[in-house]
């Protein structure tokens, strides 16, 4: 297949999956592996769950990072400039044109009625996805320590959030560090 | 101006979450909220938008706020700040690839963000939970109002449908419809 018919190819197949998933960055693994691995087999199944978990331990979001570095793979800065460019662009349009009308609908009373109840199905949803990030983490003393420090420091003391980020990421490599320095003697 | 500031402070956000989804949430509030760009209210509401459109949570968020403060050209600098810190260190680490799959560095950092990013989803639940049953203070008088038993029980009932792993949209909607039917039958 030529360069050319790659790149539009990449730019098309990522629009596909930016306007077909809700829910964002786990919620695209299947359809990357399914139209990228399977169906036009750019890259074998096998580097696409290393993509994954290096999208997962990169900052920013997951769908980004993996259609990013998908495109690179696949065609260099050029393949992952489309890719990119086509996973955000459905949301960018989507949501351009809800938020001009999203202030008017929400004066109207059926709708702040619905919103009410709406509020009240979001924070399920947040302890929902708390739980699982909950069930992912390491469990251990340090963990546990960073988790509660975390959450006291900025809900009680109101610290700044990406302090706390800063200062976590530290904590974790010096500790790993230390542990494996005393695995080692 | 309002479209550096965008700019800037989406690309703050991109560059320092982890995890991606509702990592970013407390990240978002805390900026969101200090500048005084949207109430807390209009976040959740924008959540369940978020959640019944296709995308990235971060893409929609940052391009509700950009759209909200400055128009088109606002929601193009949000979106483009929150893309490109992922978009530049993925580039970088897509080079060094075999390198960083085993990088004790990148792990060792891992092993602190998974636990605290827990913890601040916790202060975002709490946040949210504040919005929902006491958006107008804590008092008594919160609880003389039916509002505030009308979220209560659709929480309720979409945690053990959410838990059950129903999805997202369908929570959304039952719980349209149900705070349609109450606001209607207690007349709020």
């Amino acid at each position: 297949m030529s360069r050319k018919s790659k790149i539009v190819g990449l730019f098309l197949t990522f629009l596909k999956i930016g306007a077909f998933t809700f829910g964002g960055g786990y919620a695209m693994i299947p359809l990357i592996q399914r139209e990228i691995c399977e169906k036009r087999k750019w890259i074998a199944e096998q580097d696409i769950m290393d993509i994954i978990a290096i999208a997962e331990s990169t900052p920013g979001p997951i769908a980004i990072n993996s259609a990013t570095f998908v495109g690179y793979k696949v065609c260099g800065f050029w393949g992952s400039f489309v890719a990119t460019a086509g996973i955000v662009l459905p949301s960018f349009i989507i949501i351009s044109l809800i938020s001009m009308v999203i202030s008017q609908f929400e004066q109207l009373k059926p709708v702040k009625y619905a919103f009410i109840g709406i509020r009240a199905g979001v924070l399920a949803l947040i302890i929902k996805a708390f739980l699982s990030m909950y069930k992912q983490c390491p469990k251990n003393t340090i963990s546990y320590i960073v988790a509660a420090l975390a959450f006291v420091l900025v809900a009680v003391f109101d610290l700044n959030v990406l302090l706390v980020i800063i200062c976590s990421g530290a904590i974790g490599l010096i500790s790993s560090l230390w542990i494996r320095r005393r695995v080692a003697k | 101006m309002i479209l550096l500031i965008l700019f800037l402070t989406f690309f703050k956000i991109g560059a320092f979450t982890f995890g991606g989804g509702y990592a970013m949430l407390p990240l978002i509030q805390a900026e969101v909220l200090k500048h005084n760009w949207l109430e807390s209210e209009k976040i959740v509401n924008f959540i369940a938008v978020s959640e019944s459109t296709p995308g990235p949570f971060a893409v929609n968020i940052a391009t509700y706020v950009g759209m909200e403060l400055g128009g088109l050209p606002g929601a193009f600098c949000a979106t483009l700040g929150v893309v490109l810190p992922s978009f530049l260190i993925i580039l970088i680490v897509a080079r060094l690839f075999e390198k960083f799959k085993e990088n004790s560095v990148v792990k060792g950092l891992m092993t602190g963000l998974k636990p605290a990013v827990v913890g601040l989803i916790a202060t975002a639940v709490l946040s949210i939970g504040k919005t929902v049953f006491f958006n107008d203070g804590f008092s008594l008088s919160v609880f003389a109002n039916a509002k505030f038993y009308l979220s209560l029980v659709t929480f309720g009932v979409m945690l053990v449908l959410a838990l059950k792993k129903k999805h997202p949209i369908l929570i959304v909607c039952l719980s349209a419809a149900i705070g349609i039917a109450g606001g209607y039958a207690f007349g709020l």
